[in-house]
C-alpha cells in the first residue's frame, strides 16, 4: 500500500500525486516509469515518473483523465492508498556530455521532461527546455522546468502564451536559425513525437523518444508493449522505454494502441454514470440531512 | 466388500478386476461457459475403489517415474483404509504441492506411466488420488502447521514465487530460517497464478499453499521486482545469508513472421495474464479488457496452448482452432488436457505451420496463411522434424491469434547480477546436486535453470535447493552428495 501524501489540480482532468514510496525513488532514474493499481479490481497502468524527491523518498507522477482507471485514479485524495507502486521499471534515459540537449515535453508529457532536463543538466550540458500544451491553462510545471533549464521555450496551439503553434515550431526556428542541437529527447503525446522526429530527421539530429505503448506486466514478460524499432520488435517496458525516434514504426504504434477503444469506452461511460449516480446521491444525502459530510 | 478390505486386503486378481474409476467432471457443453474447475474430484468412496486397484508393488516402479519419488503405494495404502490425512501427510514428504501436482502433473508421462497395470489395464489413478487427499486435508481445515524449530537467525531471500520459490520457502522455514520472498507481480504463485486457468487450478488452492507459508513464518513482498528495486547483492547487503532465483521462464517467443505485431495477435503470457490474472473475463467487474473474436488460432500444442485454446472458447469464441506444425502424436500437452480440449469443441489443425498475417487497414489481423508440413527425419530433440509441403499453401480467416510456442528466461537477474553464469538460452547455471550458481550463496532452480518445464520439476529444484541452502547458511559442509536422478521433463 502505497500512500498518497498530497495532491493538486494542474488542470482540468490532470492531477499531480505526490506518493511515499522511499525504496523506489531511491532507485528510480529519470526516464523511467512506474504501474500503478488503484485497489484489487483495478488495471495496473503505467506512469512515468514525473518528480524524485530522494531526501524525502517521495514518487511525483501526474495522470490525465482518459479513462476509467485514470479517471478513478483521479478521484482519489491524500491519505488514500495506491494497492501497488511497481517499479521502477524500463531503463533510464541515456544520460551523458552531449553538449546542447533539447528536451520536449507536451501534456503530461512535461512533468517527466523535468527530472530528465536535471539529470542532462548534471552531466554538464546546456539545456533548452520547450514545452507545448494547447493552452495556458494546460502548461504545468514551467517553474520546475526553468530551474533545470538554461532556456525554457513555450509554445500553446492558440498562442495563448508563447510562440503560437506546436513544439515543433519552436524546434523548427532553433534548426533554421542554425543552433548547435547535440540531441533532443521527447515525451508526449504521439503525434508529437512523431512531428518532433521528423523535423529532426532531415538536418539528422540524434533523437530520443519516450513510448507509451499498451503494457500488462511492465517486466518483458507478456509482450503486449511491442513496438517495431528499427524493423525489430522490442518490448518498450524493458528494451525501451526510450527509442531512438527515428527508427520506430509510429503508425503501427499509434494502431496498436487504439487495440481497446471499444472496451475503454464501455469501461468509461459505466464509470462516469455511476460516478454521476453517486454525486447525486451524495448531494441529496446532504440535502436531506443538512450535513457537509 | 469395503468391510473386507482393512487389513484384510482383496486379492491381486480382484483388485486387476476393478476398472480404473473415473472422475466425474462437468460436461462439456456447460464448462465452456464458466471458468470453475472442469473435474469435480473423487468421492471418498471412488478414491477408496481406485486405490484398492494399487498392487503394492515391492519395487514399485511408479515412484521411479515421479520426479520427487513420491512413496506411491504406500500413500495409496493409505487411501484404501480411508486414513486420507495420513496419506497427504505421506505425499508431503517428499511433494510440497499435491493439490496442485495431483491436477497438472503429466502423469502419463510420469508416475502413472510405469505403473505396473499401465501396459495391460489403465494405470492406478496416482494423480487423482494425490489430489483427492491434498483437497480433503484442505477442505477438512486439518492442515496443522508444523511445530517450527528455534530461529537459526539465519536469512533467506527468494526471488520469485512459482512452485520453485514457494518450495524452498516452505522447507526452509520450516528449518527454523527466516525467509523473505519477492514477488514481481501483485499476486504470489508465479505461472500457478498468472498462466495456468481456473478451469484447470482453482486459484483458492494456490492461495491456500501462499497463506500456509506465511503461517510458517515466511513473508512475502510483491510488487517487488528484483533487479530493479533491490539487486541480488543489494539483497545480501540488507543481511540476507543466502540468495534462491526462481524466477521461471517468463519471457514469451514470437514466430518472428510478417504481421505479428497486429491487432488481435498476443503471446499466450499476455493472454492468459489478462484472463487469470487480471481477471478480464470478468470485465468490466475487473478493468482489464481482452479481445477475443469469432475465429481464434492459436499456435502450439503444449499445455500453454491448451490453456489459452480453453479459454478462447469461454470468453466467446465461435471457431476455436489449434494449429500445430507437428502431428497429435509429438504433442507436448497433457493427454487429459487434449482430450478436454477435443470435448469442449477445439478444432485440431496438424501438420500446419502459420507463414504471415494478413492485417485490415486499421491494423488488425483478419487472416493467416498457412501451409502444410509432414513429418522428415528427426531432429536434435528426436522427434521428426516438420518440414513444408510446396504449394501446400491456405489462408485461414482469423480475428485473434495466440502465440504459445515457447518461453525464454528473463535476462533482468543476469544482468544485474555480476559473476552470475548463464547458458547460451540465458537460463542460469547450476549444480545439479545443490542448486548452487557460479556466485557462492545465490541458489537457482525452476524454469530459470531448465528451460519451461514442469511444476513438479521446479518444486523438486526447490527442495534440492532447500538443503542446500541450509547446509550453506548454517556452515554445514557438502559431503560430496550423490547425483540425484532425473527423469527428463516433458515440455
Ligand atoms: C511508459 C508509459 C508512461 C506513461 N506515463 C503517463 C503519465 O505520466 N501520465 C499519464 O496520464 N499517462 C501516462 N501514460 C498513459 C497511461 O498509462 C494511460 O493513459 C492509462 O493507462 C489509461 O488508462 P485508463 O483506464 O484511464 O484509460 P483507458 O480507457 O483504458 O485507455 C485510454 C487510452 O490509454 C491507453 N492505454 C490504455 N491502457 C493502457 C495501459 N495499460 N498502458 C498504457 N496505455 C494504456 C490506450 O491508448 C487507450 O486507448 C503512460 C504510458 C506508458 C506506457
Ligand atoms: C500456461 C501454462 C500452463 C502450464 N501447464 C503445466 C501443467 O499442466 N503441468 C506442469 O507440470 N507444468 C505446466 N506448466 C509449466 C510450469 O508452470 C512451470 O514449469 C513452473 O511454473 C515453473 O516454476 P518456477 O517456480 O520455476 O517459475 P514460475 O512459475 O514461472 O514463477 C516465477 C515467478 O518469478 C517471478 N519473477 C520473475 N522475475 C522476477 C524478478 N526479477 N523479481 C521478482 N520476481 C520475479 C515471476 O513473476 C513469477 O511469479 C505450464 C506453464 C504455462 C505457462
Ligand atoms: S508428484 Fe506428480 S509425478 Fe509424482 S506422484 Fe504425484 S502426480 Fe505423480
Ligand atoms: S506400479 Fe502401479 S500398481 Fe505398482 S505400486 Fe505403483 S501404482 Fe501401485
Ligand atoms: S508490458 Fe508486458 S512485456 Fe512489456
Amino acid at each position: 500500500m502505497f500512500k498518497i501524501l498530497d495532491k493538486r489540480e494542474l488542470c482540468e482532468k490532470v492531477h499531480q500525486f505526490r506518493i511515499v514510496a522511499p525504496r523506489l525513488v531511491q532507485k528510480a532514474k529519470a526516464g523511467q516509469f512506474v504501474i500503478l493499481r488503484k485497489d484489487e479490481a483495478g488495471e495496473r497502468v503505467p506512469m512515468s515518473i514525473g518528480g524524485l524527491d530522494k531526501k524525502n523518498g517521495i514518487l511525483t507522477v501526474v495522470i490525465q483523465e482518459v479513462g476509467k482507471t485514470s479517471a478513478a485514479m483521479n478521484r482519489m485524495k491524500a491519505g488514500d492508498y495506491f494497492a501497488d507502486v511497481v517499479g521502477p521499471l524500463g531503463l533510464p534515459s541515456h544520460i551523458e556530455k552531449f553538449g546542447h540537449c533539447i528536451c520536449i515535453g507536451g501534456g503530461v508529457g512535461i512533468p517527466p521532461i523535468y527530472p530528465i532536463a536535471q539529470a542532462l543538466k548534471d552531466a554538464g550540458n546546456s539545456v533548452t527546455t520547450i514545452i507545448g500544451a494547447r493552452s495556458t491553462n494546460l502548461l504545468t510545471f514551467d517553474e520546475e522546468l526553468r530551474s533545470a533549464s538554461d532556456r525554457l521555450l513555450i509554445s500553446t496551439d492558440d498562442g495563448s502564451y508563447g510562440t503560437h503553434g506546436f513544439v515543433t515550431t519552436v524546434l523548427q526556428k532553433l534548426i533554421t536559425d542554425g543552433e548547435k542541437i547535440d540531441m533532443v529527447i521527447c515525451v508526449g503525446p504521439v503525434p508529437m513525437m512523431k512531428a518532433v522526429v521528423n523535423t529532426t530527421r532531415e538536418p539528422k539530429i540524434k533523437t530520443f523518444v519516450s513510448l507509451n505503448p499498451v503494457m500488462v506486466d511492465g517486466t518483458g514478460m507478456c509482450g503486449a508493449c511491442r513496438v517495431t524499432v528499427g524493423g525489430r520488435t522490442r518490448f518498450a517496458c524493458v528494451d525501451g522505454p526510450d527509442f531512438d525516434g527515428h527508427q520506430v514504426d509510429f503508425d503501427e504504434m499509434t494502431k496498436r494502441m487504439k487495440m481497446y477503444v471499444r472496451y475503454e469506452k464501455i469501461a468509461y461511460e459505466g464509470f462516469l454514470e455511476d460516478d454521476c449516480r453517486l454525486g447525486k446521491q451524495v448531494k441529496a444525502m446532504n440535502e436531506t440531512s443538512g450535513s457537509k459530510k | 466388500m469395503t468391510e473386507e478390505k482393512k487389513g484384510n486386503p482383496l486379492e491381486k486378481k480382484e483388485r486387476m478386476k476393478i476398472p480404473r474409476q473415473k472422475m466425474p467432471e462437468q460436461e462439456p457443453e456447460i464448462r465452456v461457459k464458466n471458468f470453475k474447475e472442469v473435474p469435480h474430484g473423487l468421492t471418498p468412496e471412488l478414491a477408496i475403489r481406485e486405490a484398492e486397484r494399487c498392487l503394492a508393488c515391492p519395487k514399485p516402479p511408479c515412484i521411479k517415474g515421479c520426479p520427487v519419488e513420491v512413496d506411491i503405494p504406500e500413500f495409496i495404502r493409505m487411501v484404501a483404509e480411508g486414513d486420507f490425512v495420513a496419506a497427504a501427510k505421506k505425499i508431503k514428504e517428499t511433494n510440497a504441492l499435491p493439490a496442485i501436482c495431483g491436477r497438472v502433473c503429466p502423469q502419463e508421462e510420469q508416475c502413472e506411466k510405469f505403473c505396473i497395470l499401465t501396459k495391460k489395464y489403465n494405470s492406478v489413478g496416482v494423480g487423482n488420488l494425490e489430489r483427492f487427499v491434498a483437497d480433503f486435508e484442505r477442505e477438512q481445515g486439518e492442515i496443522e502447521i508444523p511445530k517450527l524449530p528455534p530461529s537459526t537467525g539465519k536469512k533467506v531471500a527468494v526471488v520469485g514465487s512459482g512452485p520453485a520459490g514457494l518450495t524452498v520457502a516452505a522447507d526452509l522455514a520450516q528449518m527454523g530460517h527466516k525467509v523473505t520472498v519477492f514477488e514481481a507481480l501483485h499476486k504470489p504463485g508465479g505461472v500457478l497464478i498468472y498462466g495456468i486457468p481456473e478451469f484447470r487450478l482453482p486459484k483458492a488452492i494456490v492461495k491456500s499453499e501462499v497463506e500456509y507459508l506465511q503461517k510458517l513464518g515466511v513473508e512475502i513482498h510483491t510488487s517487488y521486482v528484483v533487479g530493479k528495486l533491490d539487486t541480488v547483492d543489494e539483497l545480501f547487503e540488507m543481511g540476507f545469508d543466502a540468495v534462491f532465483i526462481g524466477t521461471g521462464a517468463g519471457l514469451p517467443n514470437f514466430m518472428k513472421i510478417e504481421g505479428e505485431n497486429l491487432n488481435g495477435v498476443y503471446s499466450a503470457n499476455e493472454f492468459l495474464t489478462r484472463s487469470n490474472l487480471m481477471a478480464a473475463y470478468d470485465f468490466p467487474h475487473h478493468d482489464t479488457p481482452i479481445f477475443v473474436g469469432e475465429n481464434v488460432a492459436v499456435l502450439g500444442g503444449g499445455n500453454t496452448a491448451m490453456d489459452s485454446v480453453r479459454t478462447s472458447l469461454r470468453l466467446g469464441a465461435k471457431n476455436a482452432y489449434i494449429v500445430y506444425r507437428r502431428s497429435r502424436t509429438e504433442m507436448p500437452a497433457r493427454l487429459e488436457e487434449v482430450h478436454h480440449a477435443e470435448q469442449e469443441g477445439v478444432q485440431f489443425m496438424f501438420l500446419t505451420n502459420p507463414l504471415r498475417y494478413i492485417g485490415d487497414e486499421d491494423g488488425w489481423v483478419k487472416a493467416m496463411e498457412c501451409v502444410k508440413m509432414e513429418l522428415g527425419e528427426p531432429d536434435s530433440s528426436g522427434r521428426r522434424r516438420p518440414v513444408e509441403i510446396p504449394g501446400s499453401n491456405f489462408v485461414l480467416p482469423v480475428d485473434t491469434v495466440v502465440v504459445a510456442v515457447g518461453n525464454s528466461s528473463n535476462p533482468l537477474i543476469p544482468q544485474t547480477t555480476p559473476g552470475l553464469k548463464t547458458n547460451k538460452w540465458g537460463n542460469i547455471e547450476v549444480n545439479e546436486a545443490t542448486m548452487i550458481t557460479s556466485r557462492p550463496g545465490v541458489f537457482a532452480g525452476g524454469d530459470i535453470v531448465t528451460g519451461g518445464a514442469t511444476v513438479i520439476l521446479a518444486a523438486g529444484a526447490g527442495k534440492v535447493a532447500a538443503r542446500a541452502i541450509h547446509k550453506y547458511v548454517m556452515g554445514i559442509p557438502f559431503d560430496e552428495p550423490k547425483p540425484v536422478e532425473r527423469k527428463a521433463a516433458t515440455k
